[in-house]
């Protein structure tokens, strides 16, 4: 429904870009989601404790732009020897390096894994936010990113359940609706979003799109060869629901373990037929109106 | 976390609940009970307890945000500009048919539900003074600001019909707007359905076949219970028979619907929004049949059948409107169907059909 930005514009537009999220290689220090709180000067949430794991954000939302979750599986990540003792291994080092990396525990003993993920507003190709916002805060920028004007926005919140992610929400004592702007202001200046700034894993990855997902095919594929065949891109494709995700991700296990939905698509796929059911609903009640008046005087 | 460890021997000193429960295991615990809340109406519809489907979470966490509106504001929205598009329809034909005692009712009732419902809308913004911000865009992506179109040109010519009907001036004009607000009419009472079934929200989303057909039904059948309600029962015959068209469209619309939309019909079904629906359907139905009977000879049962259908349209609203909220929040209605869909397109992939 919506136009998509083309990778690469005549007249000098810039490529769409995006980010690459590699969750195999979060370590959950949460700098992502404090550099976007210090940047966008977004107000602090509530600060209770949730014992989700280390998880306190719980999910994207008005004032919660990154988010990373935290899952705990009894399950061996790919590569990760569960019996190594670690001061052994290090004892060892320096001398004869093993080659590659370990292998899976090979008696399927069953160990837990931790997955980290930083999740964040997809910036769909066909965005439900900005297919259904009223007032045309919601816009596709020169950068193919999804952004609210804020001085724009009424607060109708209506993108909120339009979003088949779970992203964009309303600021209670603001009125107006919130989310990612993939910092925006910062790339106007030619200056990379403060979340992949402070990224000290490069789990976050900031580019052209194009490239990122070429760079994501080529880390699927190594940790496929490396024994990890739980990775997989997640929101990549530009055939899925959305027509592909401006933010992506590569995952380690079924995506809604991470609490992302499984096979989004955008509602507004469906409008012209709802229009058309409308249509239909509104001429039945008129002709059963006007029949009515038919017949008898009484 | 210093409760649990990972040690050579396994995990030690666990705490169920408080680690996230991931993989198939995660959809398996009962988050309410699952069997209560249908004690009545054991029919035809009512199936075996089944094994809940299996389907992992976070933390059983939402997939979705919820919807921010209020229920009073904009469940009371969908009833309003039902019952005003009803009422304008009526308005018309007992104008267009002689019925000036019907017509005059129905037609203060549109102006007065559609005032009611602007209202509704713009206290529900979060940004109240910024409702003309609605008008700044033409979108036909967004049924929101087609909506907002739509009032904007049918609030005027409702406004002007009620006027001219009650003064009894400007007869030609009154007479033009009354048409002109009956042929909008239609639209404002089924785009409202759109408005909900363009969301993620699945219990609104997989309605959007049958939801436009039920909320004309319930339109009519408000409209009609207002008319029986206030006006004569010598001119009310249209009244009563639009409420009886109204209350049988409605109620067929909405088991069809239910029928078709599977697993997401649950949240029609449980708790506060199957309440209301069940008393919806009692309140639609016999205000309908007692409309037809008693209603067409006694004033006073033709008021009592008249408000029954207003309470029973309202009742419809706000159900639909708490059955969608109540299954963004549970992530079952977001995962399972999901789930299903991904696993029929691979056993048939044909990437040409949708
Ligand atoms: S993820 Fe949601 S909020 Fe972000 S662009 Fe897509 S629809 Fe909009
Ligand atoms: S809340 Fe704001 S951004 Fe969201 S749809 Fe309404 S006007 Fe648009």
């Amino acid at each position: 429904m919506t136009d998509t930005a083309p990778s690469q514009a005549p007249g000098g537009a810039p490529p769409r870009m995006g980010f690459f999220t590699d969750t195999s290689v979060c370590i959950g220090c949460k700098a992502c989601e404090v550099a976007c709180k210090e940047w966008n000067a977004i107000p602090a949430g509530d600060a209770g404790l949730t014992g989700m794991s280390y998880d306190n954000t719980k999910g994207l939302g008005a004032s919660a732009w990154r988010h990373v979750a935290f899952v705990e599986q009894r399950k061996p990540l790919g590569g990760q020897e569960p019996g190594v003792d670690v001061f052994d291994a290090a004892g060892r080092l320096g001398g004869p390096a093993a080659d590659g990396l370990p292998p899976v525990s090979p008696d399927g003993r069953t160990e837990l894994r931790w997955l980290m993920s930083s999740d964040v507003c997809k910036h769909c190709t066909e965005a439900g936010c900005l297919d259904v916002c009223p007032t045309g805060s919601l816009f596709r920028t020169e950068f193919g990113t999804v952004v609210v004007q804020e001085d724009i926005c009424n607060g109708c919140g209506y993108c909120v359940p339009a979003c088949p992610y779970g992203v964009i929400d309303q600021r209670p004592d603001d009125g107006r609706a919130w989310k990612c702007t993939l910092c925006y202001d910062r790339l106007g200046e030619g200056m990379e979003p403060a979340c992949a700034k402070a990224c000290p894993t490069e789990s976050i990855q900031f580019g052209p799109l194009d490239e990122l997902r070429e760079r994501a095919a080529a880390r699927v594929a190594r940790l496929h060869a490396a024994g990890i065949p739980d990775a997989r891109l997640y929101g990549e494709s530009p055939d899925n629901g959305v027509g592909g995700d401006g933010a992506f991700f590569l995952l380690l296990d079924e995506p809604e373990v991470y609490g992302l939905p499984p096979d989004p698509v955008v509602p507004t796929r469906d409008l012209p037929a709802m229009w058309r059911h409308a249509g239909a609903a509104a001429l039945a009640l008129a002709a059963g109106a006007a029949a009515c008046f038919l017949g008898r005087r009484p | 976390m210093s409760e649990s460890d990972v040690t050579r021997q396994g995990l030690r000193g666990t705490r169920p609940g408080h680690q996230a429960v991931t993989g198939e295991a995660a959809g398996r615990a009962p988050r309410h009970a699952r069997r209560g809340g249908r004690r009545k109406g054991r029919r035809g519809g009512e199936q075996p307890p089944v094994e809940p489907a299996r389907f992992s979470s976070y933390y059983g966490r939402p997939v979705l945000n919820k919807p921010v509106w209020e229920a009073r504001d904009i469940a009371g929205y969908l009833f309003l500009g039902g019952l005003a598009g009803g009422s304008s329809l009526l308005a018309a034909g007992a104008h267009a048919t002689g019925r000036p005692a019907l017509a005059r009712p129905a037609k203060a009732a549109a102006l007065g539900a559609v005032s009611l419902s602007t209202a509704a809308l713009v206290h529900d913004l979060g940004r109240p003074e910024r409702f003309a911000h609605m008008l700044r865009v033409f979108k036909p992506t967004s049924p929101m600001s087609m909506g907002s179109w739509l009032l904007a040109g049918y609030g005027p010519l409702a406004g002007l019909a009620a006027v001219t009907g009650l003064t009894g001036r400007f007869r030609r004009t009154g007479a033009a707007a009354t048409a002109g607000a009956a042929v909008l009419a239609p639209a404002v009472t089924t785009y409202t359905a759109v408005l909900l079934a363009d969301t993620a929200v699945p219990s609104w989303h997989q309605a959007y076949r049958e939801l436009p057909l039920a909320f004309a039904g319930s339109g009519a059948a408000a409209a009609g219970g207002l008319g029986m309600l206030a006006g004569p029962v010598a001119q009310a015959g249209p009244a009563r028979r639009l409420a009886a068209f109204g209350a049988a469209l409605e109620l067929g619309a909405m088991e069809a619907m239910k029928r078709r939309m599977g697993l997401v019909a649950e949240p029609l079904e449980r708790g506060r929004a199957g309440r209301l629906l069940r008393a919806s359907k009692a309140l639609t139905a016999s205000g309908a049949a007692l409309g037809a009977t008693a209603g067409r000879r006694s004033r006073a049962a033709a008021a009592v059948a008249g408000t029954a259908l207003l309470l029973g349209s309202a009742a419809g609203r706000f159900g639909v409107f708490h059955a969608g909220v109540a299954s963004a929040e549970d992530p079952r209605y977001t995962v399972l169907p999901q789930r299903e869909r991904l696993r029929r397109r691979t056993a048939h992939p044909s990437p040409d059909t949708p």
